[in-house]
This record gives structure tokens, sequence and C-alpha cells, in this order.
């Protein structure tokens, strides 16, 4: 029996179990399970072998439903195979899911449980996928632990031979699968031996085989289908058992035991709560606290949930039951109940046979990983007790409207006082996570005690702050919710006391420990107030250590981590020091050995010198600190702003009730603004007298932090000291100034604008007319600056020369402080769509960065004007978005026509004229727009004074006669893989609509997955070989229709050929696509100079720019046009700046010759092929206007 | 008449004083079987550069990390990979490779950056198999608080190390720029250099008049430039007991018989391979051979040194009045 231990999380624990059971593995990445398949496949790329001795296909798909039919086509032959994801992946695998269970075939998918997207998206855990899924006729076997990912993924793998009938085996996304704990691994020799060749055999047999040819998938009539449904109901019947009986199998050969329901609690519990995934733990502990003060509760873990084995379940329930609650982590608006409290109630109602009618009521918990506490246990059982418990309740939250939720006692806590409890509040890039991922491993695989790691991160990716919870013990550690009195606190930054409450949990006479730039004696005095309060009530004990100047000294840099881990076992006393440091060392050198002898060297170095530097700071009796912690909202906001951002700002979002949030999911926009996160540490400080006035410094903020006006000199009379501004060199504005102005709380010190800004000093080279400069030197000032520049006029869109750089510079971005990733080659884009086209902007965006940083709560950037117009955005599927932005036309189109026909039918009553004149409408620049919007106000004031039904209907549609831009946005992800039908369907359409595909050739959302845009010879997860096939030429797929607006943008290479594509899309009748290059940090590339970089993308062929426009297509002119010009340089040159291409050719110098020498071969022929298109003429069908087919 | 071209260096037979210097070039076997078979007696592989490495280590480090463990969704960009190759391995196996490939004598190249380095990457290549060892010393001294003293010591500091941790002939290859060569390479000797390789060729970056940032623009050196190395040759000859190498600006016969006749053992090409391939050894062993011939010389052996400054019979022609003249000379002629 195998006892050695392993730190692994949820994912890593299944996937091994998995991965060693199958030999086909069809993948697609969704979080939280994508972790699975990148494991598999790098096992794969390794050459690891499975239980059955043969290295395992691991294949990337386009989409869920094509892994699931992957899967199904390989099991037809008789294949062993697995897939892993979650949520709406596995919606997408449903339709084969039906096919594999109808056909009764042995396979076990594997679920990271999550939130389906309905009035949000949410990547966090529940069941409402899982739940989603069980019509499909699969066997659902649920585990609640990380230790249980791994042993009853193998359980699956075992019972699905014997029983035929295919298991989802899930758990809970991020709780689980993302939670790191100390396990009993499960060896080789194990797993093979529960893999009965046998039935591997008949499985093989039951194949399609030309040798004995038969057919599967036929089309059944009325006469028969029935019946053979209902062929399969023994199947159903046995499984149970069989999974039972595995279950029993396991246990003789691991010790470890489970059953289809477990029964945990007293003997002769009145009360019961029926549950199952890691809500478990919470109850378990409840549990134990009750009792042991004379309760009589219990619980049935529900382990195997369908086939539901109801006498099994009966079976277990104490006799002395009067009373359960079934808690299901799902919602099914309008049904009963929830599934499991269906379930229960029917099974009840048949079997059971006690002296006396049970009390069952149902509540939701836990929905999209909200927490669930043992006190919202223990609020459960208390309910449970009243004489008319609510019959269905939620817990976990305030629900204000409904009153279903139930109150519980916070103080209620049942975390073991031997238990070390450590937070620890880091930033992403200070390596915090990293490290106390490693404090785990070296406590659970070398101290012999338990210890579990559980990480919260941030919703925004730059500057993001992470809180890890970490437990360590003796006993093992099930709370399965995060830590509510920490023993001890790390706070790896300073400036973090004056944002949040780091102190919040923190138990009395706690330790904390504080990365300080100020020694011992000093720091005391820069704390603020409520931090000196809350250390002198709580008696805590203060530590400082100045980590950040030891990772300098000692070459890290900015990754602290190395030098607090040491702090944190020095002070936490769960390992004697001396070993942890040999630990913390040995882990080093096992982690960063292949990285090299230098990485190491300098990390131990950070590790000798951090406890040299570590101090006790002596606790002052009195907090006297001038210093307060900063509001969440600096200034005035808006009601909604005020009542609900802010809270969800100050990481106070669970407090907020039901009452407090939209019913369908709407929400104001221009909610970013609001937000000063004030993340960077330079911020890019303009020198009037040496700028040029290009532009290019607004134009590729990917923040829109910062920005340009121009304005008449009348306007400075009330500004700040030391607002800068120059004379406006244009003709048609004379006296006017200009002024570039950074938002100093917004900007993420990416060093973009820097980078672009083509002015320098004639005295000092390095001097630019922006320069990156210490944001501490300049904050006071250009808050006030950036204040006031907020309250000068915009310019009058009719006299900006949109046709240049500088002139849409002027124009008010309409996207703001995003939350994207410092240097975000995305976010540019966007922003200058909104500049152009803002104000009467529907966007429909698919999910993945661009939803995330678009539309990720707290705030968000899509924003709006003065007069209150902006873009309406929405985010529906990964999938579909192409078809929904097709329906967000449509309907846009059709709200047009009915206004211009009920216009027309109105016009003796309006004025024939002015009705002309709306109709007539059709041109799209400023001043028209201007002066249709100026009709519509007239129209909108006659038709308020006509009370007739089609003056009220006109009223409601009169905006629609000022034309709409719909643009359909997403990633290459989308578009070249998982949304291509969709895309493919609407270039087919001849629709008026717009498709902006951000290229970041990589799924960056979800960590870097190669897509069919990724290049030849790049490293990415799922091609950590490089990739072996080429980029797929989406834009020449799109040209062959003929009809489509098609251009190839790179804006750092060629900036106006952005901003003139953009605008022909737009003015374009028909489809147009336009394909940006977005450089991301899935490039390994310095980010501070990406879009410069972009020029070598440009000038090796790398990525070409043209534009194919169908305007062009007659009189022997010519579509398609090469922005620009034959490669000068080779592929070489742009790939060696690359750490995708430089990683292969440094991990594989034979193999990266070859793929780039292909690589290069790729951009000669594609280069060459372009070269002859520029020469075709052609002519195509364009299509037409609205108005043109209408009238 | 049969002239004997062999020369001696570092104590290794030659058989003729053309050695190819370290250039990129050299790492690939086959083409050090080309340099072999057209007449090059001996091949300096290109250098091991420990700040190279070190900075590749960061540099995978940092892009490694960079954006991890911030995003729920996205806690790694990229696949973990078995091996990033960042140590000095890969550059090992290819010397190694090397070593196997030809019969010539191999010799090894360092450019460290930290005496841990030098030492433990010393000991790495002389297990490989190499004939001897080169440290190519690229310090350029840009701090102006550091004296002479300390920059010469750094350099001391080192060839004593890497000396006692190698059994193998030590080279050192060091640029002009020190305050006494003279006294200086004396001191390289007797610190336990076996032999002096100069000089290194500094490689100044250019300046990109449009954007105003400099680059490195390699330029190949010119046959003038080997006067500087054949000027100190002449000097140290007979006067510091080590093997001398010229190298920089050697791409013809005459400047090979010059660095020859002033003392040096071998002469050093790199730019002259870029510029005239493998076969370039192939003419100037046969120039060599010609000239010798032509002179009546019997070997390299005779000619060697005998126009070092002690064997010469105008010495003052190494010294400051030299250059006196050649100005005026010069700015006599009629422009």
């Amino acid at each position: 029996m195998d006892r050695s231990y392993i730190t692994v999380d949820g994912n890593e624990a299944c996937a091994s179990i998995a991965y060693r059971c199958s030999e086909v593995i069809a993948i697609y990445p969704i979080t939280p399970a994508s972790p699975m398949g990148e494991l598999a496949d790098a096992w794969a790329a390794r050459d690891i072998p499975n239980a059955l001795n043969i290295t395992p296909r691991v294949i990337e798909m386009q989409s869920e439903a094509g892994a699931a039919g992957t899967v199904h086509g390989s099991l037809q032959t008789g294949a062993l195979c697995t897939t892993f994801t979650a949520s709406q992946g596995l919606l997408l695998m449903i339709p084969n899911m039906f096919k594999i269970a109808g056909e009764l075939t042995p396979t076990v998918f594997h679920i990271a449980a999550r939130s389906i997207a309905t009035h949000a998206l949410s990547i966090f855990g529940d069941h409402s996928d899982v739940m989603a899924a069980r019509s499909t006729g699969w066997a659902m076997l649920c585990s609640s632990s990380v230790q249980e990912a791994q042993d009853m993924a193998l359980i699956a793998h075992s019972a699905t031979l014997k029983c035929r009938v295919p298991i989802l085996h899930f758990f809970d996304g991020f709780r689980t699968s993302h939670e790191v704990n100390r396990i009993t691994s499960i060896d080789d020799d194990t797993v093979r031996s529960m893999l009965d060749e046998d039935l591997i055999r008949q499985h093989r047999e039951r194949s399609l085989d030309p040798d004995k040819p038969s057919l599967r998938g036929t089309a059944q009539n009325p006469d028969v289908f029935f019946q053979a449904r209902e062929s399969c109901n023994p199947f159903y019947d046995a499984a149970a058992e069989i999974i039972r009986e595995t279950m029993q199998e396991f246990a003789e050969k691991t010790g470890r035991n489970y059953d289809l329901f477990d029964y945990v609690g007293d003997p002769e519990a009145e009360r019961v709560i029926v549950i199952m995934g890691s809500g478990v733990g919470a109850v378990e502990e409840a549990i134990a606290e009750l009792n042991s003060k004379g309760a009589k509760v219990g619980m049935v873990k529900v382990r195997l949930y369908r086939p539901f084995d109801s006498k099994a379940f009966v079976g277990i329930l104490p006799k002395t039951v009067q009373r359960l609650a079934v808690l299901d982590r799902t919602k099914e608006p309008g049904a009963m109940g929830e599934p499991l409290f269906l379930d229960i109630v029917a099974s009840l109602h048949e079997d059971w046979i006690g002296p006396r009618r049970l009390k069952i009521i149902g509540g939701r918990y836990g929905l999209s990983s909200k927490e669930f506490t043992p006190a919202m246990v223990a609020a459960v059982y208390a309910e449970l007790a009243k004489p008319e418990p609510k019959r269905r309740f939620t817990v976990g939250i305030v629900d204000d409207v409904t009153h279903l939720s139930l109150k519980w006692d916070p103080d209620f806590i049942t975390e073991r006082a031997d238990t070390v409890r450590a937070l620890f509040y880091g930033l992403g890039s200070d390596g915090t996570v990293g490290a106390n991922k490693n404090s785990v491993k070296i406590i659970g695989e070398n101290a012999g005690l338990a210890a579990q790691g559980y990480f919260v991160y941030d919703s925004r990716k730059a500057g993001s702050v992470t809180v890890s919870h970490l437990r360590f013990g003796k006993h093992a550690i099930e709370s399965t919710y995060l830590i509510q009195r920490a023993s001890f606190v790390a706070c790896h930054q300073f400036n973090f006391l004056e944002k949040m409450d780091v102190l919040e949990l923190a138990a009395p006479g706690a330790t904390l420990l504080l990365n300080s730039p100020f020694d011992e004696n000093e720091v005391w005095d820069h704390l603020p107030r409520e931090v000196q309060e809350t250390i002198i009530e709580r008696k805590l004990h203060l530590w400082v250590v100045d980590a950040t100047a030891v990772a300098r000294d000692v070459g890290l840099g900015a990754r602290i981590n190395t030098v607090m881990q040491p702090c944190f076992f020095a002070l936490s006393g769960v390992l004697p020091r001396d070993e942890a440091i040999g630990h913390i060392k040995d882990l080093i050198r096992k982690t960063y050995s292949k990285l090299g002898q230098s990485i190491v060297e300098r990390n131990i170095a950070a590790v000798d010198q951090s406890l040299e530097r570590l101090r006790e700071v002596k606790i002052p009796a009195r907090a006297e600190s001038a210093r307060h912690r900063l509001p969440p909202i600096p200034g005035v906001a808006p009601d909604f702003v005020q009542r609900v951002t802010s809270m969800m700002i100050a990481g106070k979002g669970d407090l907020l009730p039901v009452s407090a949030l939209p019913v369908d999911g709407t929400f104001p926009t221009g909610t970013t603004r609001f937000e000063k996160r004030s993340i960077a540490i330079d911020i890019p400080i303009w020198d009037a007298d040496l700028c040029t006035q290009c532009g290019l410094c607004p134009l590729v903020c990917p923040h829109a932090a910062i920005r340009s006006k121009v304005f008449p000199e009348s306007e400075l009379k009330d500004s700040p000291e030391g607002f800068e501004s120059r004379e406006w060199k244009n003709k048609e504005h004379p006296g006017y100034r200009l002024t570039i102005q950074v938002a100093p709380d917004d900007c993420t010190g990416c060093g973009i604008c820097v980078d672009v800004c083509p002015a320098r000093s004639k005295e000092v080279a390095k001097h630019k007319a922006i320069n990156m400069t210490p944001k501490d030197e300049h904050l006071e000032r250009e808050r006030s600056n950036f204040d006031f520049f907020l309250n000068v006029p915009e310019m009058d869109r009719r006299t900006v020369k949109l046709e240049t750089i500088k002139g849409s510079q002027l124009l008010e971005p309409l996207f703001e402080f995003s939350g994207a990733c410092a240097g975000c080659g995305e976010t540019p884009y966007i922003k200058l769509l909104t500049q152009l086209f803002g104000d009467r902007l529907v966007v429909a965006n698919a999910t993945g960065c661009s939803s995330i940083y678009g539309g990720n709560l707290p705030t968000t950037p899509w924003s709006c004007n003065a007069e209150g117009r902006g873009p309406a955005w929405c985010n529906s599927l990964f999938e579909d978005n192409a078809e929904f932005g097709l329906g967000l036309r449509l309907g846009v189109e059709q709200k047009h026509l009915i206004a211009r026909e009920l216009l027309r039918h109105l016009g003796p009553k309006i004025g024939d004229d002015f009705v002309a004149s709306l109709l007539s409408f059709s041109s799209t620049d400023e001043t028209s727009l201007a002066e249709q919007r100026e009709r519509v106000a007239v129209l909108k004031k006659m038709l308020g004074q006509d009370q007739s039904l089609e003056a009220r209907r006109l009223l409601t549609l009169a905006d629609q006669l000022v034309p709409r831009s719909v643009w359909i946005i997403g990633g290459d992800g989308w578009a070249y893989d998982i949304g291509f039908g969709g895309v493919d369907h609407i270039l087919a359409s001849g629709v008026n609509l717009n498709l902006l595909v951000l290229d970041t050739e990589v799924y960056s959302n979800t960590g870097g997955q190669a897509s069919k845009s990724t290049p030849r010879a790049a490293v990415a997860k799922f091609a950590s070989g490089g990739k072996h096939s080429c980029k797929k030429d989406l834009g020449l797929l799109a040209m062959s229709y003929g009809n489509v607006y098609v251009a190839q943008i790179a804006m750092g290479a060629n900036p106006l050929q952005t901003l003139n594509a953009l605008r022909e899309a737009e003015s374009y009748p028909g489809v147009s696509l336009i394909i940006a290059y977005s450089h991301c940090i899935a490039h390994g590339i310095d980010m501070s100079t990406a879009m410069t970089h972009q020029k070598d993308a440009v000038s090796t062929g790398y990525w070409p720019l043209f534009r194919f426009d169908p305007r062009n297509a007659h009189d022997d002119l010519h579509p398609m046009r090469l922005d620009s010009r034959k490669p000068t340089l080779p592929f070489k040159v742009f790939a060696e700046k690359e750490a995708r291409y430089a990683m292969l050719a440094r991990s594989n110098p034979s193999e990266a010759k070859e793929l780039f020498a292909q690589a290069q071969a790729d951009i000669d022929a594609r280069w060459r092929f372009y070269e002859q298109m520029v020469g075709v003429t052609r002519h195509a069908h364009e299509p037409e206007s609205v108005e043109e087919v209408k009238s | 008449m049969n002239v004997d071209l062999s020369t001696r260096y570092l104590g290794l037979t030659l058989r003729n004083p053309l050695v190819a210097s370290a250039c990129p070039l050299n790492q690939d076997p086959e083409f050090l079987l080309r340099l072999e078979e057209a007449g090059a007696a001996a091949a300096v592989f290109p250098s091991l550069f420990e700040e190279q490495i070190e900075f590749q280590q960061q540099q995978i480090f940092g892009l490694y990390e960079y954006g991890t463990e911030s995003f729920a969704e996205s806690l790694s960009y990229f696949p973990e990979l078995e091996d990033y190759n960042v140590g000095p391995t890969e550059y090992l196996r290819r010397l190694r490779a090397a070593r196997e490939a030809v019969r010539f004598p191999l010799i090894g190249s360092l450019n460290g950056m930290t005496v841990g380095g030098w030492i433990q990457f010393a000991k790495l290549i002389e297990d490989t198999g190499v004939d001897a060892l080169e440290l190519n010393v690229y310090f350029v001294p840009s701090d102006p608080r550091h004296s002479s003293e300390e920059v010469e010591r750094r350099y001391l500091d080192l060839v004593t190390a890497v000396r006692k941790a190698i059994k193998i002939p030590l080279a050192i290859k060091v640029g002009p720029y020190f305050t006494s060569f003279g006294h200086f390479a004396r001191r390289l000797v007797d610190a336990g250099a076996d032999g002096l390789v100069i000089f290194n060729r500094y490689i100044q970056p250019d300046i990109n008049l449009e954007t105003l940032d400099f680059f490195p623009n390699l330029a190949l050196s010119e046959s003038y430039e080997s006067r500087l190395s054949m000027t100190w040759i002449a000097m140290l000859r007979g006067r510091v007991g080590a093997y001398l190498a010229a190298t920089s600006g050697i791409h013809t016969v005459e400047d090979l018989v010059k660095i020859l006749l002033v003392g040096a053992d071998v002469g050093m090409l790199a730019s002259a391979i870029y510029r005239h391939g493998p076969d370039h050894f192939t003419r100037l062993e046969a120039g060599l051979r010609a000239w010798l011939t032509e002179k009546d010389y019997t070997s390299v052996q005779q000619m060697k040194g005998s126009l070092s400054r002690e064997n010469c019979s105008n010495p003052e022609a190494f010294e400051r009045v030299n250059y006196m003249r050649s100005l005026v000379a010069y700015t006599s002629k009629p422009i």
C-alpha cells in the first residue's frame, strides 16, 4: 500500500490519474479546468507513458464540442479516452455526451465544476454546469477534496469499464481544482491494477472495425426508438452497485474508504444535511462543533449522484432523523427546487420507511464560489430546528428582496487553535503566490504536517493583488473555506496598508510581517491610524523587513517572495528555523536549477539576507498617526457607484444584499474612472517644449491614461499651477493650446507612450517629449492637473480632422482605465474605435481577455461622453459572438426601418420636408451626424406633444434614425477556432457588420494555449515543442468572398493605416473584417517596447499590412492593396526578440532550426501570394445599404 | 629547399603559425574540418560568455515568471519545458563534438565575469579535452573611480585563480588599453599565463542617426590594425617568458610575415576568414612558404623575432620619435 505524500492541487491530482488511464485525450482550454489539459499535454510532450505503458495522444481541439466529438470517435475505435472541461465547455459537450451514453461507451470526463453564464459570466465554482448535464445518461461522481479528486478519478476510470456507463467525474472549480493540499498519492501499479485487462479487451472488441463490420448511429423510427432507448436499463440498474464495488476494491488497495453516500455525525442525529462537493468540509467542522455541545446533527455526503441509488441513500440515514436540509450549489429558477433536493424528496417519498414523515427543506449555497463556512452550516441546522423552517432558503448571502436567506453568526468559528493560519497579501508580480505554493510543498512533503493553500486573485490583470490562505497543522485540513481568523498576516507591499484592510482577519495576538521601506524605529509613524489602532487593540506582534531592498540588492528585482518566505518560517514556527531554511534552499535548487545557476544563487542569497534584516517593532501604547486608509472611491461618484461599486472595490462585495444588485445583469458604464488604483511606480510626464504634436502617445496608451486636448487659450485662466500647454500648430484653430496630460492614478506605468515618442531633446538625447518619472514626485500636481484637464471642454468633433492621427487623438476615448495587463496590445485598438465611433457604437464582445478587462466587475472601462452617449456593450458567449453581433445588427436595422416607416406615415403631421431631410440622411461624417441628431431632437420634441399610437411608437425609436455602428470584437481563439463557423457565416451574410479580431496568436486569457492563429515554430501551451502547422490565413479566407472588406493592421507599425482601416471598415456597407496584431505578455516580450517591436513584425513580413476593399473592385481597379513594404529583414530578427520563439531555439536548437526555416518559407510564400493578389482585378457584388434596399 | 613552417605555441607543435581565432563560425565541426583541411594549424573555439549565460538565465527567469500567478484564469503563460539549456551544457556539448571532429589542436575560450564563474567554466572546458584554454578578457573599465591598479589586479587575480584550477596551457587575450602594457604583460605571465594573445579588438557600438540610439555594428578588421600587435610583440619578444600570439588585422601574407618577424609565435585570423573563407589558410600558408623561400629562410623558427625590438637595427622606431617622424612625413606631403 503506497503511503507517499504529495502536495498538489485538485486539477493535478485528477489529471495524474486521467492521464495514466487514457490513450486519447482531446482537450480545449477553459477555466478552471485548463490546467488538467495543460498537464496532460506537458506529460505527453515528455513522452511519459500511461499505466498501459504507452504515451497518450493529446490533441487540442477548436472547441469543447470538437473535443467531445474527437473523444466520441476514438471511443468508437476502442481507445481509452478522456477530456477535461467546465461550464460552457461542458454544455458544448452535451450533444456528444448523449451519444456516448446512448451507445454505452465507457469513458470519464473530468469536470472542474463552474458556474454557467447567466446574468453574468463567472469563472468560479458551482454545480450549474454538471447539473445541466444530468439528463445525458452519464453517471455523476463527485469529489469533495483534493484527495478525492485523485481517488474518485481512478474509481471512475475503473468502474466505467465494468458498467459501460460513461462517468462524469466532477469537483468544485477553484475550491478543489486550485486548492493545494497534501494528499496520499497513487502509484502506477495500483492504477494498473484497477484497469481490468479483460474489460479493456471487451471495450476494444465492441469497436468499429472493418474486419467485423457493424453500424452505429442509425436513424430510428417511431416503431422502435422507444424500445431501443429502454434497452439500456439493466446497465443503469447495475451501475451504482458496480461503482460501489469498485470503491471497495479501491479501499482494499489504498486503505481509503468511500461509499455511494457517506454519513458523518451523530448516529442518532435528528437534523441532517445532504450535500455534495467541497462544502462537506465546512459541514463536518460545524457538526463536530455542534455535537460537542450536545446537538444531534449529521450529514450525508453524496458521492454518486447519478445513477441515484435511492435505497443506498435512505439506508444510510440514521433512523432518528426528523428533518433534512438538502443543499444545492446551483439554481434552477422556476423549479420546485434544485435538483439534489428534488431527488432527495423523491427518494424519501418512495423509500423512507422510518417511523415518521420527514420534513425536508432545500437551500442554495456557494454559487460562483461564494464562501460556505461552518457558521452558515450552523445556520442551516438552526433553521431545521425551527418549528416552521423555510421550505426554500439560501445561505451565504443577504436576500432582502425575497427574504430567502438565513442569518448566520459570523463568530461561529471552528478553526482549530493548533492550526497555523497564515494570510499573505501580495502582488501578482512579486511572486507571493509562487512562494506560498512552495511553502505548502515544503511543509506538506517534508515536515509530516498537513498543509493547505488556497489563493484568491484579482479581477484586474495589471497591478493585481493576491491573497494567499495557508493552513498547516498536525491534523488533516479539510476547511474548505477561506481563513477567518489568521494567526499570521504578511503584507508584502507596504502601500496595501493604505488601500485595504489587511488586518481584517488578524486574530488577537497574531503576528504581522510587513515588507517595509522603513526600519523598526521609523515604521510606526508611517502606518495609517486604522492599522495602528488594530495592532494595539489586538496586541499584534509587528515585524518588518525591507524585502524590496534585499531583492534589489541580490538582483531579483521586484520578486520579493524569496525574502518574505524565510521570514514567515522564522516567525510562524511551523518548522524549526534551520530546517525550514534548508528546505527552502533545496526547493529553490529543485525549482530553479533548470533556469540556471545564477537564478539559484540569487534566490539563495535572498534567503540568507532576509533573516539578517528581519526586525521586531516595539509597539507604542497609542495610535497617533495622521495618515488614514484611503476611501475606495475618492471624490464624487454617482449613487450606484457609491452604494454598490465602492463596496466591491473595497473587497466588501460579499456584504451587498440582493436588492443592491441589478435584476438582469445590466450595469452602468464608465465606472473605472472612480477606481483610483494608483499602481504605477513611474508615470509619463510631458515636456511641452519638445512635443511635436504627433498624437502617438495618447494613441498607443493601452489604458487611456494619457490624453490630448486642444482648447482656446481662454480655458487656461483657472488652470492650476504647473498645468502645461503649448500652442496648437493648426491654421484652423489659431491661438488654441494643446495639452498632453497623464491620469496619474490610472496609469499602469507601462512606458509604451515614452517608447513611441519621436521627439528628443537636442541637448540630452535620452530626454523625450514624454518621460517616465517617479510618480511620487509628481502625484499631487498631476492629480490636480488631470482634474482640471477633465473639465476642459472636448473639441467639437465636427472640427477635428479625423483622418489624421493627431486629429483622432483629440476625440474623447470612451474606453478608459481598463484592468488589462500593463502595456496591453489589444486595448489601444478598442480605445481608438471608441474615439471614432463611440457615441453610436454597439459592441458584441466574445468571451476572452477583452470581455474580462471590458466587463469584469467591479468596474467597466466602457464609458460615455458628456451627453451620456457611449458604447453599448454585451458579452454573450465565447463561441457565438459573430452570430450574436449579427443579431444585434439585425435588431438595430429592424428598429431603424420601423422608425423610417413610422416617419413616412407621420409625414403629413410632422412636415414632409422635415421628414424627407430625416430620411435622406446617409452620410456618417461628424457634421452630418450632428445635424441628424439635432433633427431627431426636434422630432422627439414634436412627438412628445402627439399622443397618437404611431407618434408614441416613433418616439421610442426616433434615436435609431442616427446610424449605429455595430462591431463584433474578440480574440483569435474566438475568430480562428471556436467561433469560426459563425464568423464565416457572417462573412457570407453581406450584412453591414464590422468584425475586429484582436489577434494575439494565442489564447491569452486562459494562459497562452495555442490557437489556429499561432504561427509555426511558436512555443505555446499545447505546442510546447513549437507549433508545427502554419498560421491560418483568416484574411485570405475572408477575401475569398470578394465582397468583404478585409484589413490586416498593426498600430505600432503603421498607425495611419490602422486609422484608415477602421474608418473604411465602418463606412463599408457590408461585412468588414479587421485583423489587428495585438502584442501580448504571452509572447514573452518586453511590453514597454512592444509597439515599436510591431515594426519588426511588419518589416520581416511576419505580419504584412494590407487592405482589401471591394469598393475598388470596379473599372479594372484592384481591391487588394499592400500597405507594408517587401520584407527587408529575416523572420529570425523578429523571432529572437520573443521568448515564444527564442525558447524553442534554446530548448531544442535543431528543431528550432527546422521550424524557423519553415516559418520563413511560410512568410516568403505568403508575401509572394499577396503580391500577386495586388495585381488581380476582381468585381464582386457590393452589398447595398439598408436604406437602399428598403427605399 | 624545404622550408619548415612549424612553430610552437602554448607548448603545442603546430604545422604552421596560422591559427583560426575565436569566432562564431568555428563552433560548427564541419567548418573546423574545412579549416583543418585548408591548412589552419589550430583553432580557438568561440568563447563561452559567462555574462551571456547569466543574462539569458535572468531573461528566461523574468519571462517565465512575468505575469504569472496574478490572474485566476492565466496563472502562467508558457508551458514548462523540460530543459531551457540556460547553462553551459549546450556549449560544452558543441565543444566536445568539435574536439572529436578535428585532429588539429583545439583551444577553448572563455569570457568570464565572476571569479567563481571563470574557475567553474575553465574546469568544464578543460574536461572536454581541448588542448589549451584562452581567457578572453573583455572588460571595459567604464567606472572612472577604478584605478589602473584595480583594473590590472582584476586580471591578475583571474589568471592566478584559473591557473590553479586547470592543468592545460593557459593563454590570456587582452586589449591594448593599459598604462604600461609591457609591465602588465610580465605580471600576467608571473601570475601563470603561458601565452599572451594581443590584442583583443574592443567592438565599439555605432550611432543610428535616425533613432539617435547606439547599436552594435561589427566591422571586420583591416590590415593596418595589425601594427598595434606588431609593435607590442616586437617589444615583448624576449622580454616576457610566454608565447605570443598576434591577433587583429592579419589578412595577408605580408601581415603574417611581419608579425612573425617581430616575434609572434602564431598569427590569429578571424576577419580574414569571414572575408575569404577557409581556403584563405591555404593561400597564406603557400604565401608564407614562398616568402621564406624567396628570402632564403629555412624555417619559421629562424625568422621568428628577428625584427623584435631587441634584434632590430633601429629600436627607436618603436618609440615616440617614430610617431613624430611619421606625422611630419605625412603632413609635409602636398595636399
